[in-house]
């Protein structure tokens, strides 16, 4: 029989080569994105240095650019929808591993799954068109009502603002935390649980007593991922935050976040201060998401290192 | 659970189950409000006209968004072409060769990194590399941001679907003489094909909603796409644009390009789950 | 600790083919197709294998028993290199192949491959036809028309005593096989590529017992033509079918020799505590 030559190490070497220089380059983009924002706001940077962060002006028109009310639209609209997420991915997971039957828990889980890959400017024509309105005409007077001498819900029902933009926030990144939230409730393992259940446990008890101190590593990691998903979410929160450089105590007052300022004025940005400011503002939004993913990652790292106790 | 009493238990244990079912119920219901609402108004929208005419100006009627869709398809299928290879490679690497080492610990952390990035930072990021040095919006420079977002993640789920594929395979094509390079592409690949299609088409899937990222790169054009070298139309900004418009018969437009995008994801997704679930049997 | 039967380790290797050896069964006509020296190995920091010698009878069946973590997969896992794709796993020492240390650096791993084929512990057919996974290896290797491929996968389902169940089914797809049918698959498929050598690291350990004869009896056939090496915790199916038995304890070869003495009159007390099955 006639022998095939050919040189395969020289083939396998030019393959593991090129399989590693597309590897690389997920790294080499991520360090490209680094500089290149550091490299456009420098001209931001070296005008208002450090105040940057700490003023609210924002002045196309005097070239005056701070970045404190997009920070503070940013961690206000985040921090409403992780207390609406977190407590509802907890007892959706729950629900789904713990209660439901498998007949329904799998088609009930699939669904909440969707929600996830709903597109954001879906949630932004939905948030702006149905859900705001539904807020103003229904759910903002009644929260004046009872809470109204609160100033968090004080002002006008608009509809569009803070509370919408969080609560659709709440909505996205649910089905991210609760996925992570499921995979920590199933890795508890069920002789831990049934011992529990042994001494006459209710299913509640074991849930709270058990399998979530047993999972807390995991269930403050999957929160971390929704927090890094809140935080950067653009076109959802450009529809219906209203768009104000305002700072207001008010949950119903229109405000902004670092990425809906960017959705909504890049394209008319001509000002080389303006666009330097709007390439910090990313800056910022990357140094912030970068953090949070490296956190993430450390934590969930040491989790499966670990055994996933508390 | 000390000393509270029996029936105190049980009630807490009865309401926790409630709150937890309700819960579940809220999503549910959140997932069909939006569902139906899209449909509800972008039916509306729906006709032969819709698919293929161009934009008209408000008032006239009568327009469609075929420009926008054949954009948004060229975009994606670019998008596709760029960043699958380099994804698909790149989870090769991680799965294959990258396996303990320091080097791929970096690509895995940068790989995660990069998957929680939001896509508006991308779009910038792509701005300042294609559309300032170009000197003009293109077409390119959207397919190239989506490339981005798609590469991560393509990366990731074929490493994890690599990693599935039991060592023994591996050996026995090694062991029988067949080089590293062809045991992955012709077996590995074989073996992990219905893991690796899904992958591909939920990244496809990902970006053909994705807007963010577009807005600074491809813009958005009124006009049939010649080259990708120019502004391209594309549905997720027309409908950025059009529902931020005061006009009526620009938003029912918007709402329409809503129903297309989300019916296609959706279909996209739910097909991927039954293909896998086949698979799996 | 190493005691072997053969006193030709002390010999040069470019002797070997003229060596005729006394009392070992096999006689002049079987001369040592791979000669082991002072094998160590290595998993990271931790060493599995210490100064393992060993010779590996032409055309006899060797079998290498002995508990389980003791070593045995490891050792044969270095005649074909395989283990080389794990990044922290290292050889030491000597394996010798026609002459040449198949561990020395330039040596050409393909051919050593094709020479040197290997069966697993469960059966890992490619996800491709039944035809296509015994014609894969052959394709890689020679250079052949469409119809000298067909000739040559039947006649290696012949060999491999497949052929007449699987004959109706060539294009079906290899998984819809049965267990031990796949099993003898793999086997058609290593044999196909002409090795010399097969090594088999438990190949009937997830098969069911009347598979397991099957495959015991094909063994017994492929002796005429092939070498081969057959990792077992089965010390029934070692006496049933090896010519030579090694014994590995905790890394080292205890104890090595013709498979009849080794089970009747075994000089170490651990491989006699183990084969009365006192511990393992």
């Amino acid at each position: 029989m006639e022998r095939k030559q050919a040189n395969h190490n020289r083939a396998d070497a030019v393959f593991r080569l090129a399989t590693g220089l597309c590897a690389s380059m997920v790294f080499v983009i991520m360090l490209g994105i680094l500089f290149e924002l550091y490299r456009n706001s420098r001209l931001s940077i070296g005008q208002f240095g450090f105040r940057f962060l700490l003023s609210s002006a924002w002045n196309p028109v005097t070239d005056d650019f701070g970045a404190l009310s997009s920070i503070f639209g940013t961690l206000v609209s985040t921090l409403i929808a992780m207390v609406l997420a977190v407590p509802l991915s907890l007892v959706i997971a729950l629900f789904l591993v713990e209660l439901a039957p498998p007949a329904l828990s799998r088609p009930v889980g699939y669904a909440i799954e969707l929600l996830a890959a709903i597109p954001s400017i879906i949630y932004g024509m939905w948030g702006l068109f149905v859900f705001a309105p539904f807020m103003s005409g229904y759910v903002q007077p009644a929260l004046s009502d009872s809470f109204g001498f609160l100033p968090l819900f004080s002002g006008p029902p608009m509809g569009i603002g803070m509370l919408s933009a969080g609560i659709i926030l709440a909505l996205m990144i649910l089905p991210y935390i609760s996925a992570v939230m499921r995979e920590v409730f199933s890795m508890v393992p069920a002789v831990v649980k049934e011992s529990a259940f042994g001494m006459g446990a209710t299913t509640w008890e074991v849930t709270y007593k058990v399998t979530v101190r047993y999972g807390l590593r995991g269930l403050l990691g999957a929160s971390f991922l929704g927090l890094g998903r809140a935080i950067g979410e653009t076109m959802a929160v450009t529809f219906v935050i209203g768009n104000d450089h305002r700072l207001g105590l008010s949950l119903f007052s229109p405000g902004n976040t670092i990425a809906s300022t960017l959705a909504n004025e890049f394209a008319e940005a001509s000002a080389p201060i303006y666009l330097s400011s709007l390439m910090e503002l990313g800056l910022i939004l990357f140094l912030i998401t970068f953090l949070i993913q490296m956190l993430a990652q450390v934590w969930l790292h040491r989790l499966q290192k670990g055994t996933g106790r508390a | 659970m000390n000393k509270r009493s029996k029936l105190a238990r049980a009630m807490t244990d009865l309401a926790m189950r409630l709150v937890s079912s309700l819960a579940a119920l809220v999503g549910i219901l959140a997932l069909s409000w939006i569902i139906y609402e899209v449909l509800d108004r972008g039916a509306g929208a729906m006709s032969l006209a819709f698919f293929t005419r161009l934009p008209t100006p408000p008032g006239i009627g009568g327009g469609g968004v075929a420009n926008a869709l054949v954009g948004t398809l060229a975009m994606v299928l670019l998008g596709g072409v760029i960043g699958v290879p380099i994804g698909m490679f790149a989870g090769v690497y991680l799965a294959e060769f990258g396996q303990k080492t320091r080097f791929g610990d970096y690509v895995r952390f940068a790989t995660n990194v990069m998957m929680g990035i939001p896509s508006i930072i991308v779009g910038l990021f792509v701005y300042t590399l294609l559309v300032v040095s170009l000197g003009h919006f293109s077409g390119f420079a959207g397919a190239v941001s989506l490339a981005i977002i798609m590469i991560p993640i393509v990366a990731r789920t074929t490493e994890d679907m690599l990693l599935l594929v039991p060592n023994p395979l591996r050996e026995s094509a090694l062991a029988l003489g067949a080089p590293r390079w062809k045991v992955i592409v012709e077996i590995l690949f074989r073996a992990a094909k219905a893991g690796l299609i899904t992958g591909v088409i939920l990244a496809i899937a990902r970006v053909s909603g994705e807007t963010a990222p577009l807005l600074f790169t491809a813009l958005n054009s009124p006009f049939w796409m010649k080259s990708l070298g120019q502004p391209t139309a594309n549905l997720t900004v027309t409908i950025f644009n059009y529902a931020m418009s005061p006009y009526r018969d620009w938003q029912k437009t918007a709402w329409g390009a809503s129903l297309i995008i989300m019916a296609a994801v959706l279909f996209l997704n739910i097909v991927t789950r039954l293909t896998l679930r086949e698979a799996r049997k | 600790m190493n005691k072997t039967d053969f006193p030709s380790l002390l010999i040069p290797p470019e002797r070997f083919e003229s060596l005729g050896r006394e009392g070992a069964g096999p006689g002049p006509k079987n001369p040592p197709r791979i000669v082991v020296r002072n094998l160590n190995f290595f998993y990271g920091r931790h060493q599995a294998l210490f100064d393992n010698s060993l010779e590996i009878a032409a055309n006899r069946v060797t079998a290498i028993i002995g508990p389980s973590g003791c070593g045995k997969s490891t050792h044969i896992r270095v005649y074909n290199r395989i283990y080389e794709i794990y990044r922290d796993q290292r050889a030491q020492g000597e394996v010798i192949l026609d002459r040449e240390n198949i561990l020395a650096p330039g040596v050409d791993i393909i051919e050593l491959r094709r020479k040197i084929g290997m069966i697993f512990q469960r059966p890992t057919t490619f996800p491709m036809s039944v035809f296509e996974n015994v014609a894969y290896g052959l394709r890689l290797h020679y250079r052949l028309n469409q119809g000298e491929v067909f000739d040559r996968v039947e006649d290696a389902l012949k060999r491999a005593v497949l052929w007449d169940e699987v004959k109706d089914k060539l294009e079906d797809s290899a998984t819809a096989l049965s267990g031990g049918q796949q099993q003898r698959l793999c086997i058609a498929r290593a044999i196909a590529v002409e090795p010399e050598l097969l090594l088999m690291d438990e190949p009937t350990s997830a098969i069911d017992p009347v598979a397991t004869s099957k495959i015991e009896d094909l063994i017994e056939s492929l002796k005429q033509n092939y070498t081969l090496v057959i990792v077992t915790h089965n010390m029934q199916q070692a006496a049933r079918i090896s010519d030579f038995t090694a014994f590995f304890y905790e890394g080292r070869i205890v104890e090595f020799g013709p498979t009849r003495r080794i089970f009747t009159k075994p000089l170490e007390k651990q491989t006699e505590d183990y084969i009365t099955g006192r511990f393992g």
